[in-house]
């Protein structure tokens, strides 16, 4: 197998190309996929038998979840190949991908509290899987936290990589803890092996929801390592070459 | 859109405000993604006219 698109997309000056033609589909798409999972949530689906109107939460709860685990994993990946190969492309997505992953971590904790409120009685609980997905979050702001006290950015980046790897082994303990301990939160409906205990007219929003909340957050992410390659790179000539070809208004993207 | 609608069987607060909180993320992954690039462009500007090295 030929593997030079590879090493081609590892530079940074292609990376950034690519990025930039990719970025607005993942936006367009994820907002398209976002709009009509919203609609189907919202209006489509029908209340649940259960919980009535409450259960609309879903779909924007899980994602977000689902989005802050799948990030940090990317983001301890990242780290990983920053620290081994020391390849300048993944320290960028390593930085680009922690305030990304924090802002989903966030929206989880913040909706988990908005369902947990009128089902549970509770805003919060210091529950297992509430508990590890708040540990989540210090472990994103302890990395952007960690960026911003470095002036040098590759000593930031090995620093941030140090933690990313370190906090990995919180992420089975998020996805697990349901099983793992008597937890308030419920087990997993969707995202698990076997058939979902969810009728397709709400599982359908659910994927949707999922999709856009992915193909958003990719957006995000390339943007930000577009950022943080520009940053790393502003001495470089195609840096340079970049800003030139911006022409005159430098705020044109 | 009926009242009921809007009134989410009474969970209003609970649905709406989840709903809100996303479409404000996903606002702000968007807005600050483009004003730190607009940041990096303005300081980059500025430095303009120093040599470029080449890796």
């Amino acid at each position: 197998m030929n593997w030079t698109w590879f090493h081609r997309l590892g530079s940074p000056p292609s990376f950034y190309r690519f990025a930039g033609t990719l970025a607005p589909w993942l936006g367009g798409l994820g907002l398209a996929a976002l709009a009509y999972a919203w609609y189907a949530g919202l209006v489509l689906a029908p209340a649940d038998y259960q919980q009535k109107d409450a259960f609309r939460i879903i779909y924007v709860h899980v994602p977000a979840a689902a989005v802050s685990l799948s990030l940090y994993m990317l983001m301890a990946v990242a780290g990983g190949i920053a620290l081994i190969w020391r390849m300048k492309l993944a320290e960028c997505v390593l930085i680009a991908t922690a305030p990304v992953g924090a802002s989903f971590t966030a929206l989880a904790l913040l909706t988990g509290m908005l369902w947990g409120k009128p089902m549970w009685g509770a805003y919060w609980v210091w529950d297992a899987r509430l508990t590890s997905e708040l540990v989540l979050l210090f472990l994103y702001v302890g990395v952007m936290g960690l960026k911003a006290a470095f002036d040098e950015p590759r000593a930031a980046a090995r620093a941030c990589a140090l933690l990313a790897l370190v906090g990995v082994v919180n992420v089975p303990i998020v996805h697990f803890s349901v099983e793992w301990w008597n937890s308030l939160h419920q087990g997993s409906t969707v995202l698990k092996f076997g058939k979902p205990n969810i009728s397709a007219q709400m599982a359908v929003p659910l994927y949707a929801a999922l999709l856009a909340t992915y193909l958003l957050a990719g957006q995000a992410i390339l943007r930000r390592a577009q950022n943080e390659l520009l940053s790393r790179e502003r001495n470089t000539r195609w840096v340079r070459e970049t800003l030139t070809e911006l022409g005159g208004d430098p705020h044109v993207s | 859109m009926s009242a009921e609608f809007w009134n989410m069987g009474g969970y209003a607060l609970y649905v709406w405000g989840s709903f809100g909180a996303a479409l404000a993320v996903h606002l702000w992954n968007v807005l600050s993604a483009r004003a730190q690039r607009r940041r990096l462009l303005d300081s980059l500007a500025d430095s303009e006219g120093e040599q470029p090295v080449d890796e």
